[in-house]
């Protein structure tokens, strides 16, 4: 008789959950799990994705500090977001301005809290939001490894993600005039303009406005332990599902297309790259294969709720070869010390991206045609978009240096460079 | 006494650790150190920049042995640490004035 019980219990159990699953609030605890669980992987792509990727590509002297780079932002960027940034880059912003950034509706999370947006916690999609605010800026930290002020970095930071980072994702997602309904709809789905193209393009500026590290191109410079590189490109990989498939916010069918897009561009990429590495230098390298796989999840992180499988195929194989040569040819030529090719893999890759949406986007994927699908605008739409997030990025990074310059200089002493920065701004050794 | 400096390919140092060992010599210090003689170095890529890489890892043994066993230990180096290739290495031999065992004090050939 008790089990009996038991049983009608356990049954009644069963019949009550799915109920209660979507009817609680409009909460649709399936796709909460999986933004939630995204958020996590994309919190690992700074730490210990990128920190790794990174830190192997330094010398022995500059490995913690470049690790310390991209960790800090966990901290730097959660601190800024949880008091005004998300309010920046999602509250509703007032009058004309409204279209370029946010209002100050959200500031200290003010509203934001248990109650739905859409069909996840507000809070939920607040703090998925906040791990591509942590990893955009920790991108930037490639292109002036081995020679910031720790100090300066910081100040920085805080003002890049104040004018450029908060601002941009107003402007593409959180209703300013790139977004769907904005006066130049751009289609990014994941971040290849918000966060690829303007950390990259940023990431150019700064390493042209620092200059060279001591001793660039003459000395020898090569990566002090590919190993690490090849496991934070691994996690980097892993951690970009919920980056992309996390950017549909639900654990829906366009969920399961951003995620095979993920997979295929940036397989797609390491054969690319390859390929054209062992036409021109001879061999296919490792770092080039783990470096042609970030060129290719950078590329179709626009695309990838917007395109298909096949689409992504090309994307990536074209990724990784544009990166490689603007790497290997286009930065030799110049001459810019872009340390570990932040512009290189983010800035053109982005770029690739951005535009390839344009070309590949299908309405049975995300409802908008691109130029496949004779829909030219769409391509005229987002090389705008991309073409304006350059501008903007580049200027806005340029007249932010100039004030922490000037305030506290940049870069370390030559004593301190030619030291390492682990001991100079850290005072300890890897 | 002399003081015997070989280096080597490091890939060979087993090889020429047992053949020493074979004669009764097991006192010797070993070095990673990194050089070139007449052999150039490699090239290496790194996402399409070019180093040329000429300081190569080597190992340098070092051992001090009495006057009378030095022809004996050097062919014995020689002999277990070639292949024939350009990179072999070389062995140095120079005058050694005085050796102390720490522990005890001794002096010389019978502190070695």
């Amino acid at each position: 008789m008790r089990k009996t019980t038991i049983y009608c219990l356990v049954l009644l159990g069963l019949l009550a959950t799915p109920v209660a699953a979507v009817a609680q609030d409009g909460i649709d605890t399936g796709d909460n799990a999986w933004i939630l669980t995204s958020s996590a992987l994309v919190l690992m792509m700074t730490g210990p994705g990128l920190a790794l990727f990174y830190g192997g590509l330094v010398r022995k002297k500059n490995i913690l500090a470049t690790m310390m780079q991209s960790f800090i932002m966990m901290a730097l960027m959660t601190v800024l977001w949880a008091i005004y940034g998300y309010s920046l880059a999602f509250a509703e912003g007032s009058g004309p301005l409204g279209t370029f950034v946010g209002g100050f509706g959200h500031v200290f999370l003010n509203g934001v809290g248990m109650e739905p947006n859409g069909s996840i916690p507000h809070l939920t999609f607040m703090v998925f939001q906040l791990m591509f605010a942590i990893i955009t800026p920790a991108l930037i930290t490639g292109a002036f490894a081995e020679r910031m002020k720790f100090s300066s970095l910081l100040l920085f930071m805080a003002l890049w993600g104040t004018v450029v980072y908060f601002p941009m994702v107003h402007m593409v997602w959180g209703g300013g005039f790139m977004s769907p309904d904005g006066a130049l709809p751009c289609l990014d789905f994941a971040g290849g303009t918000v966060v690829h193209i303007s950390s990259g393009v940023s990431a150019l500026v700064m390493a042209l406005y620092l200059g060279k590290r001591i001793g660039f191109p003459s000395e020898v410079m090569r990566p002090q332990n590919l190993t690490f590189s090849f496991v934070g490109a691994c996690l980097l990989w892993v951690g970009w599902f919920g980056f992309n498939s996390g950017s549909a916010l639900a654990a829906d069918g366009l969920a399961a297309v951003a995620f095979v897009n993920t997979q295929f561009g940036a397989a797609a990429a390491v054969l690319g790259w390859l390929l054209i590495e062992w036409i021109r230098d001879g061999k296919p390298s490792m770092l080039g294969g783990v470096t042609g796989a970030v060129a290719g999840l950078v590329a179709v992180t626009p695309a990838s709720g917007f395109v298909g499988p096949m689409d992504s195929l090309v994307i990536g194989f074209v990724a990784g070869i544009v990166c490689y040569l603007s790497i290997a040819v286009v930065k030799a030529k110049f001459g810019y010390d872009d340390s570990l090719d932040a512009f290189g893999v983010h800035g053109v890759g982005g770029t690739v991206g951005a535009l390839l949406t344009g070309v590949f986007a299908r309405v049975a994927i995300g409802g908008t045609g691109g130029l496949v699908e004779g829909n030219p605008m769409q391509f005229v739409n987002n090389t705008g978009g991309a073409l304006l997030t350059w501008v903007f990025a580049a200027v806005a990074t340029f007249v932010i240096l100039k004030i922490v310059d000037a305030m506290m200089g940049l870069r370390v002493s030559e004593a301190d460079e030619i030291e390492g920065l682990d001991i100079s701004q850290h005072g300890e050794e890897a | 006494m002399k003081k015997i400096e070989a280096v080597i390919q490091p890939f060979k140092l087993d090889d020429v650790r047992e053949a020493l060992k074979g004669i009764g010599i097991d006192g010797m210090t070993i070095y990673d150190v990194r050089g070139h003689g007449r052999q150039k170095g490699h090239k290496e890529v790194y996402r399409g920049q070019e180093y040329e890489v000429d300081l190569l890892p080597k190992v340098k043994i070092e051992a001090i042995v009495s006057s009378d066993r030095v022809d004996e230990t050097v062919n014995t180096i020689v002999e277990s640490a070639r292949t024939g290739k350009i990179g072999d290495g070389k062995v140095f031999i120079s005058d050694i004035a005085e050796a102390v065992r720490i522990r005890n004090s001794e002096h010389d050939d019978e502190a070695l």
